[in-house]
């Protein structure tokens, strides 16, 4: 077993390592910061220094190693723009982006499970058949043009919600949350409901999939033959046992949402983790951008590992099958 | 062996793999070829002709859109000013031209910007479909032909780019490359290649173990033969499925990135670009600069989606009856 979590550890580690030099190389290598951040005005004595001050006079290897020092240390350099340093400001916005992701699991959750197990109750049936469709279109659309469609809807022509902003927030632990303040809640739903359109078909499909085949088993068989209602038979026997996938893949699925938030970020202008690296990206702020990407790398790594290490503990096949290779 | 028998060799090898030897059919089902099967098996469901139909529609308006646009939007001299955010329907500041689905803040025709704009997307879409399909044939037959090390090393690859979601991906790419035309076709191929890989070595690894790449491999032919000319026409199948979603993903990706403003640049208005320049608009209720870009984009997916679909259906070989 720590044979096999020392492997895993191992290849997880190479893999930040390489993508870090790919990240900060190819960031670095584009584009010219001096141009777009150095005064024009300056003097030549001014823009040395200012160049020294932002370190961009050593060689690029050597400002690697510098970065890979500072890294570890949990430095990752200090904004152009902003001047203050990169992690920091990434990790102010991480709660947002973070409420924003929670919410949109829940949601995916609460509405795509009755949905999708409904659907699989039902398969011919009308709305049946009109849930499947709409978890098709759930796929295909892209998100960022249902996030501009439900403002179009729900903000300009109908006035229901707010489209832009966190609204009021209050603090717990230090963090400012939105979902406990009614203002908070109006400005989160429809962003949540966005980012949750996708992950949604996804529960129903695996929910009315899971359905139909736990319907067939003969446990459930045996429930109803004892003459437990309907209703006991689908709520404990059948729900509890596709569960099982549904919260497997979800959990997988975290890193993708805090991936995708990006999109629905800009969209409702959601002061997340999301809005800010766009902005970076286009400002060209370098150490932004480099240091958002390696923590969203080392969160997939984490993720993945921690999948990894759990099924190997349900599923001893697994690490097997590894250390025989 | 002289080329022109190993020629022989190969289209005898194809007609056996298709199951219908033409020798051996009889008159009645003479008619009975592949193709025809296919086309009768693909019309069987309504959807998927209409789906079909409005795809070449699509692809028709995006290859002739300089000539059926009631004006070219990028031309300077005939947009006008005065005609700016205009609704639907209405007509122009000198009253010879009815806008049907309005202008944006320029001034332009949006349906004719839509045309241009869907002839960028779907330009872009197709060119990195195309690439990704290319290179994940060639790397996906090289995995499954040598399996060992070289198939456990690119295997490793495509699973550990496949367990981060493609707009991740796409994100890193055009954070190190920029912006341009060629680094969002490098983003959406870099993205791409790893689904073509993964289908290919798998439909491969079952067409190796056949009777015909053993024959082949009797014959002596050499190794790239047997690759591209006997294995490949037999993986096509699943992989022209795979090739139309993944256009589709990739037409929306493309929009995707455009919209955040980190995708084509503004010389290259694509769907996505018209979109979000319609966005600052939203807000005041001048909902068509967005809304209608978008309709087309939906469209064209929804389309691209629908055929892809039916396609796996039909050259689905156990679903064949």
């Amino acid at each position: 077993m720590s044979v096999f979590i020392i492997r895993r550890l191992l290849q997880a580690s190479l893999v930040i390592l390489v993508m870090s030099l790919l990240v900060f190389f190819g960031v670095n290598v584009i584009g010219n910061p001096v141009d777009i951040l150095i005064n024009p005005d300056f003097t030549q004595e001014q823009r040395e220094a200012a160049i020294r001050a932002l370190g961009l006079h050593l060689p690029i290897h050597e400002q690697y190693f510098v970065f890979l020092k500072n890294a570890v240390q949990g430095d990752l350099g200090i904004s152009f723009v902003f001047g203050e340093p990169a992690l920091k400001l990434i990790v102010q916005r991480m709660p947002a982006t973070l409420e924003l992701a929670f919410a949109a699991l829940f949601l995916s959750i609460v509405v795509g499970i009755p949905l999708g197990v409904y659907a699989g109750l039902h398969p011919e049936s009308v709305a049946g058949r009109t849930i499947m469709g709409a978890s098709i279109l759930g796929f295909s659309l892209p998100t960022f043009w249902v996030g501009i469609m439900m403002i179009m809807l729900f903000a300009v022509m109908l006035g229901w919600l707010p489209s832009t902003g966190r609204g009021d927030t209050v603090e717990v632990l230090g963090i400012h949350v939105s979902f406990l303040t009614w203002d908070g809640l109006r400005h989160l739903f429809m962003p949540a409901l966005n980012l949750a359109l996708l992950k949604m078909s996804l529960v129903i499909r695996l929910a009315r999939a899971g359905t139909r085949e736990v319907m067939h088993q003969d446990y459930v068989k045996f429930a109803r033959a004892k003459g437990l209602s309907r209703r006991r038979v689908v709520l404990v026997h059948v729900l509890k046992n596709i569960m099982i996938p549904v919260v497997t893949i979800l959990g997988l699925e975290l890193g993708s949402l805090i991936a995708f938030s990006v999109v629905t970020e800009t969209v409702f202008a959601w002061p997340g983790m999301g809005k800010l690296i766009i902005d970076s990206i286009q400002l060209l702020d370098r150490p932004v951008v480099v240091a958002y990407l390696m923590i969203i790398v080392f969160m997939f790594v984490t993720i993945n590992l921690v999948v990894d290490v759990l099924y190997s503990l349900l599923d001893p096949r697994v690490r097997l099958q590894d250390l025989k290779e | 062996m002289s080329p022109a028998d190993t020629k022989m060799v190969g289209t005898k090898m194809a007609d056996v793999s298709t199951g219908i030897p033409p020798e051996r059919a009889s008159p009645a089902t003479a008619v009975e070829t592949p193709f025809r099967r296919f086309l009768s098996d693909y019309t069987e469901s309504p959807v998927a002709v209409v789906a079909f139909v409005a795809l070449v529609l699509i692809l028709l308006i995006a290859i002739f859109a300089p000539v059926i646009s009631p004006q070219n939007p990028y031309d300077l001299a005939v947009i006008d000013i005065m005609d700016s955010r205009l609704a639907p329907g209405e007509t122009n500041f000198a009253g010879d031209m009815t806008y049907v689905l309005g202008t944006d803040d320029q001034g332009r025709d949006m349906l004719s910007a839509i045309f241009y704009g869907l002839r960028i997307s779907l330009g872009v879409g197709v060119a990195s479909g195309v690439i990704a399909l290319s290179l994940g044939l060639v790397i996906g037959l090289t995995a499954a032909y040598f399996g060992g090390k070289v198939d456990t090393l690119i295997m490793r690859t495509v699973d550990l780019q496949l367990s981060f979601p493609a707009i991740l991906v796409a994100l890193i790419l055009v954070a190190v490359l920029g912006r341009g035309v060629d680094k969002i076709i490098i983003a959406l191929v870099v993205v791409q290649w790893a689904y073509y890989t993964r289908t290919v070595r798998a439909s491969a690894l079952v067409e190796r173990r056949k009777e015909y790449v053993e024959a082949a491999t009797c014959l002596g032919l050499g190794t790239r033969h047997i690759l591209f000319r006997h294995m490949l026409p037999n993986v096509l199948p699943p992989l022209i499925v795979v090739g139309t979603v993944q256009v589709a993903h990739a037409i929306a990706l493309e929009a995707t990135l455009s919209f955040l403003g980190i995708g084509l640049p503004i010389t290259e208005p694509s769907l996505g670009l018209l979109i979000s320049n319609g966005f600052d608009y939203m807000l005041s209720g001048k909902y068509w600069i967005s809304f209608f870009p978008g309709v087309a984009l939906l469209i064209t997916i929804v389309t691209i989606n629908l055929v892809g679909d039916r396609l796996r259906d039909v050259l689905n070989p156990r679903l064949q009856k």
